[in-house]
């Protein structure tokens, strides 16, 4: 299947073991990546703060990159997923903002129409690749695992330009994919919760507090490890685990997989192919529970 | 038709959230903190109720000292907000079959308040934070004289008919993330309220206030994570007031805080290389000159720079860089 991949800046820059993992497991997927090299960054919500109109512009020019190879745009973030699916969103029903935007990428030699359809990884696991496939890759079933899902808040709210009225099983899929894999799911609180990242650079205690927090609470529910969609998220729980863990002055060390990682393992992929040991809270633990050495 | 209904009840032994734990700087999340009692109650209702109907078939006829607030019934007074299965919700809004989890719901105060019994919030936070904002029209001298009266358009009214749709519920500040750790933060209610009166053509106090609302646990302690878009059952979507006041704030000048720096530092990164600059981004919000801030960043820094996760040195530029800088131009977003 063709998607337009919309890879976003964090995977390009502090989180590559995302890009990497994403990359390999396209293949057992059946996934034809064309990715989007020239789209800009969609502004993560902070750009259309201050700039709207030029995040307006941003994401319609890189909607209808999508749009000219014909294919659904999918996401790997989920901020990405939120801002896109946003302005995405708000073009198809104010045709003046869109007359707009058209003007201001015309020089560019684009115009968008309105077709794309944003999808994150996740989505598309569930909607367009089927579980079924999914299981077909599974290589070695991750028996024994606890794993806490980490949604991050764009992917789930607000809950209009997601497409989560009509399709309300979408806030379930990590749950559901998690089980599939072999792995048992962990409920608590802090899985539809904030990370913390928006804030981190400018409100850096309460950030980590939030951060900590969650971990905290999925670590009493037994979880071995989260996974996550979003890389921000990632950056919060995993490189600023040792900075939460003080401010709380608790103990955390539970490790935090991208869901392309997750998958990569139950594909039967080595760990270092999906770069796992590029983690500031080490993965090892997690290895040996499925029998894997970095 | 039968239903099951779960009431958090009074515990005077359980300690709340709204009070850290001695030695614990942040409050935990609810369950860890308190430990709090259910009593479940089964109710005979029809099919179209909703949880108020509930609620008060039980006092009225199972148990007389279950205490709950409510008036109108009818989703204007704001009295009966209250957590049904886990997220801030009007009782009397919410039909009892669309919040029916495994056979029953689950209905309880708040964690994020203290608690006065069962399902009655102490709502003391909530309106210390709404007054502080000075919710009140401070009027410019009249155009006309002080025997006229006061002229405003129409579309600078419309554009206020969002905010001043708040009921004053809290379900907002009730699910607010940042609240949760952050009690001195305004919350969603108070800034939404705020940016009724910064856009209103009348007001005297518009740089006051914008100046005020910079401040620390003002506008820049949003989290951004829109539970208070989700909650609001008025549709006042606090959250996009919120980034409204930021914008204004900037626009205003007031840009000598970290919230502001990291929107400009964000802003001119995009347009220089067309996509996010993570390395100089914490240290241009955190603010050049000031030392312990940066310090404070640096054991993270290193943390990532020895799992060999800081973002590459020399930032690369996307392909077609001039694409993104022609449009930047074009719209006139330049950040100032």
């Amino acid at each position: 299947m063709k998607v337009a991949f919309y890879s976003g800046c964090v995977s390009k820059g502090a989180c590559p073991e995302l890009y990497a993992s994403a990359m390999k497991i396209a293949e057992p997927l059946g996934l034809e990546l064309v990715e989007l090299t020239q789209a800009p960054c969609t502004g993560a919500g902070v750009l259309s703060e201050q700039n709207p109109e030029v995040a307006d512009a941003l994401n319609g020019l890189i909607l209808a990159m999508a749009e000219e190879i014909d294919a659904d745009l999918m996401t790997i973030c989920s901020t990405c997923q939120g801002v896109l699916a946003g302005h995405n969103h708000d073009l198809r029903r104010d045709p003046r903002r869109m007359e707009k935007v058209n003007a201001a990428i015309a020089d560019q030699g684009f115009y968008y129409h309105g077709t794309t359809e944003v999808k994150h990884l996740l989505w598309m696991l569930v909607e367009d690749i089927g579980l079924e496939r999914v299981a077909a890759a599974i290589r070695r079933k991750l028996a024994g695992l606890r794993i806490a899902p980490f949604y991050g808040c764009y992917i789930l709210r607000p809950e209009e330009y997601l497409g989560l009225r009509e399709r309300p099983e979408r806030k379930t899929y990590l749950e559901r994919l998690i089980t599939l894999l072999g792995a048992e799911p962990v409920e608590y609180r802090g899985a539809t919760k904030c990370c913390g990242f928006p804030m981190i650079t400018f409100n850096r205690d309460v950030s980590l507090g939030m951060a900590g927090n969650h971990l905290l609470e999925a670590k009493e529910r037994g979880a071995d490890l989260l996974v996550t969609p979003c890389p921000l998220c990632h950056l919060n729980l995993d490189a600023q685990q040792p900075d939460a863990a003080r401010v709380l002055k608790k103990k955390i060390d539970v490790p935090v997989l991208h869901l392309p990682q997750l998958l990569g393992l139950a594909f039967g992929m080595r760990p270092e192919e999906l770069r796992l040991d590029h983690h500031v809270v080490p993965t090892k633990g997690v290895l040996e529970k499925v029998e894997l050495k970095v | 038709m039968q239903f099951t209904i779960e009431v958090g009840r009074y515990n005077p032994e359980g300690r709340y959230a709204d009070s850290a734990i001695p030695g614990e700087p942040f409050p935990p999340p609810w369950d860890r903190a308190v430990p709090r009692r259910y009593q479940t109650y089964v109710v005979e209702l029809p099919e179209h109720a909703v949880v108020l109907d509930a609620l008060i078939a039980i006092r009225e006829q199972q148990d007389e000292s279950l205490a709950l607030r409510c008036a109108c019934r009818s989703a204007i007074c704001g009295s009966c907000a209250m957590w049904i299965n886990g997220h801030a919700q009007l009782a009397c809004k919410s039909k009892l079959r669309e919040f029916t989890k495994n056979g029953k719901t689950r209905v309880e105060a708040p964690p994020s308040m203290p608690v006065i019994r069962d399902l009655v919030t102490d709502m003391t936070p909530f309106w210390r934070k709404h007054a502080r904002v000075r919710p009140w029209l401070e009027n410019k001298p009249l155009p006309a004289g002080p025997m006229e009266e006061y002229t405003v358009p129409n579309e600078a009214m419309e554009e206020l008919l969002q905010e001043v749709s708040c009921i004053s519920c809290g379900a907002c500040l009730m699910d607010c993330e940042s609240f949760a750790v952050n009690k001195d933060f305004l919350g969603p209610q108070a800034l939404a309220k705020a940016y009724r009166y910064v856009a209103d053509p009348r007001d005297a106090r518009h740089r006051t206030r914008l100046a005020e609302l910079s401040d620390r646990h003002g506008v820049w302690d949003c989290t951004h994570c829109y539970e208070c878009v989700q909650q609001c059952p008025k549709g006042v979507a606090p959250l996009e007031q919120i980034l409204k006041l930021r914008r204004l704030a900037v626009e205003a000048g007031f840009t000598d805080n970290p919230g502001a720096r990291h929107a400009r530092a964000f802003a001119a990164s995009v347009e220089h290389s067309g996509r996010l600059n993570e390395l100089t981004l914490m240290p241009k919000s955190v603010g050049l000159f000031n030392v312990v801030g940066q310090l404070k960043t640096l054991p993270s820094a290193i943390n990532m720079a020895r799992a060999g996760k800081l973002p590459p040195l020399k930032h690369t530029k996307i392909p077609g860089v001039k694409r993104i800088r022609a449009i930047f131009e074009r719209v006139g977003g330049r950040p100032k």
